[in-house]
């Protein structure tokens, strides 16, 4: 029934979402299509079929060194930011805290401040503080744009939860922290994974955070915009993209998966 | 074997002016079988999460197996407890859930096991260990969360309305089957419930809660054929009030004019506070509709005015002279012709037993 109505009666917005999703993705499929191109400039007609691309990207020392860095960081603001958020989330939905509606704004907050005024401050900062920039700024900086999104995925994990849950088993005798071990943990546990590959992801794909608070060693991101300069690289960096393009897509898509697929066992009895 | 399992005295719990539990003072005895009942929101719910120690009263003191629970938390406290959700953890599978008590005992894989497979058999359902809680049925769920309860082997194990979401013949069955449960193993039930029918059935004795307090606590006989209230008697079954004047009184024997019945015999189960307004309770099944004149000296006439047909028996509703409002009247359908003819019948007597009739105070 939905489908006939949607071809029959809405033709110009059908046309209206094909046109949007081809805007949205067409651009991004070029990067896999001149990644395979035997040309180093990027324009059609399409030369050949090549995998030099992604074969020269493999002796290519700066660059590894750049997706290690990234790696790196990627992992560290992922633990971090997924356990603060554990703790964050956990208090604000169990207790009834005096303030703890603003202090949710508060650490929300990043995720509506344009990233190049955060940059900007903690650049400020670290510089006033006499810090030297390095991929440990590089992973503050992103800790403070991960926590947000951390949070929402695991509150809304956490406000589904039986309280029920932790009071049976204090019932049969554990305390606060063997209960946080054997029931609030392992309960939250497909929230946390979730909030950890987003968190990865996030930092993973950052530029603007890592460009501002990173040292002369770049994370992968600012690798690759310093690439563009030598168009003889170019194809490279494409190689390297579609690669990115498909392992972030998949971890993403884990992430989601986690998400929704276990959310129905969270409230157990029903 | 009398001695209190559990004692309160004086416990209140207040959520800023509301007086959820109010002033509650009872003795539950070793291996009793004990009900809290009444209608949601009358504190007994909150009452048992004292008792477990969920909740901390705001005044008085829990004393369990002679010991306070003032300063003792939830998890060090000799009771366990089946929540109204069971809560059955849905991370673990049903040997783990069950088990999950046993990890202090430091009990040998091969102990835990035969502890697992005993408590599961006490509540049948041997062969379920490796099912998880979302392959498990209503019934299934709440035999999970009795045996993860029990195989601690508590003093005392809560109920809080276990049975509330099931379907009534699984209720009925499993109410039965908890009886059983409960006299076999000998531990102390406490067990919380709205329904007042399970709550005669099941106890051995029955604290009937209303607005944060105790109106009666006695065993299922006397709450039904005592009732010290209106309130009370209300609640538990169907009860007739006819407004009443005290005329003469001898110990809980007394004699009054009741509305439509004249003077009368009746039992006062309190002693009656002086100058109070009264009325005169009847349980249905025990008035007695006849065609003709009936030989027993308490008796009026009536006229039908209406009736509900139940299958095994039916409700009448008769007018009497004087009454202001139709007496309820229950009869088994033995006798389908008499039935009949009650139901049709005009001219007709009702009689009751003397001591069937109660005095109470009209209000509390």
């Amino acid at each position: 029934m939905a489908e006939r109505t949607v071809r029959t009666g809405n033709r110009p917005l059908a046309l209206y979402a094909a046109l949007y999703l081809g805007f949205l993705y067409v651009p991004v499929l070029f990067l896999p299509l001149f990644s395979f191109n035997d040309s180093i400039y990027i324009s059609f007609p399409l030369k050949g079929f090549t995998l030099e691309w992604y074969r020269s990207m493999a002796g290519n020392e700066p660059l590894l060194r750049a997706l290690m860095n990234s790696i790196k960081v990627a992992l560290a603001t992922a633990t971090i930011s997924t356990v603060l958020g554990i703790f964050a989330a956990r208090a604000v939905t169990r207790y009834r805290m005096p303030g703890s509606r603003p202090l949710v704004a508060a650490i929300m907050l990043p995720l509506v401040v344009p990233e190049i005024i955060l940059g900007t401050a903690l650049l400020i900062v670290i510089m006033q503080a006499g810090g030297t920039l390095s991929l440990l700024t590089v992973t503050l900086g992103h800790v403070l744009l991960c926590v947000p999104f951390s949070m929402a995925v695991l509150m809304s994990r956490f406000e589904g939860f039986d309280r029920s849950m932790e009071e049976a088993s204090a019932d049969l005798g554990e305390n606060a922290w063997w209960t946080f071990w054997r029931v609030t943990l392992p309960m939250a546990m497909p929230g946390i994974v979730a909030s950890f590959l987003l968190c990865f992801t996030i930092s993973f794909d950052e530029f603007i955070m890592a460009f501002f608070l990173g040292s002369t060693d770049p994370t992968l991101p600012v690798f690759m915009w310093n690439q563009l300069r030598f168009p003889q690289r170019l194809p490279g960096v494409l190689a390297l993209g579609s690669c990115i393009l498909v392992v972030s897509f998949f971890v993403i898509a884990l992430a989601e998966w986690l998400r929704r697929g276990s959310s129905s066992s969270t409230s157990g009895a029903q | 074997m009398t001695e209190s399992i559990i004692s309160l005295a004086g416990v209140t719990k207040a959520f800023g002016a509301f007086r959820a539990v109010d002033d509650v003072s009872l003795d539950i005895a070793r291996g009793e079988f004990f009900s809290l009942l009444g209608p949601s929101g009358c504190g007994k719910t909150t009452l048992l999460r004292m008792i477990a120690g969920f909740e901390v009263p705001t005044e008085g003191s829990i004393l369990i197996d002679g010991v306070s629970m003032e300063t003792v938390p939830p998890h060090l406290r000799p009771t366990n407890m089946v929540f109204q959700s069971y809560a059955i953890f849905p991370h673990l599978d049903v040997a783990r859930n069950v088990a999950f008590g046993l990890r202090k005992e430091r009990l040998s894989r091969d102990e835990t096991r035969a502890r697992v497979g005993e408590a599961l058999e006490m509540v049948k359902l041997s062969g379920y260990e490796s099912r998880r809680s979302d392959e498990l049925s209503g019934g299934q769920r709440q035999r999970v969360a009795l045996a993860r309860a029990l195989i601690k082997r508590p003093k005392v194990l809560l109920l809080d309305e276990p049975l509330g979401a099931l379907d009534r013949k699984l209720r009925e069955e499993m109410q039965l089957e908890l009886r059983t449960l409960q006299r076999s193993v000998g531990i102390t039930f406490v067990f919380v419930t709205h329904d007042q029918e399970e709550a005669l059935t099941m106890s051995d004795r029955v604290a009937v809660m209303s607005a944060g307090h105790t109106a009666q606590v006695a065993t299922p006989r006397d709450l039904y054929e005592r009732p010290v209230s209106v309130e009370v008697a209300d609640f538990i079954g169907k009860m007739n009030f006819l407004p009443c004047r005290l005329l003469e009184s001898n110990g809980d024997r007394v004699t009054v004019d009741a509305a439509g019945l004249g003077r009368v015999a009746a039992v006062a189960p309190r002693p009656l506070p002086a100058g109070a307004d009264l009325v005169v309770a009847i349980r249905p099944e025990k008035l007695t509709l006849h065609t003709t004149e009936p030989e027993a000296s308490a008796r009026v006439t009536c006229r039908m005015q209406n009736t509900a047909y139940l299958g095994d028996r039916s409700h009448y509703f008769v007018d009497i002279d004087g009454a202001g409002r139709p007496l309820a009247v229950s009869a088994q359908n033995a006798d389908a012709a008499v039935a009949r003819e009650l139901a049709a019948g005009s001219g007709l007597w009702l009689s009751w037993a003397e001591d069937a009739l109660l005095v109470l105070p009209a209000t509390s």
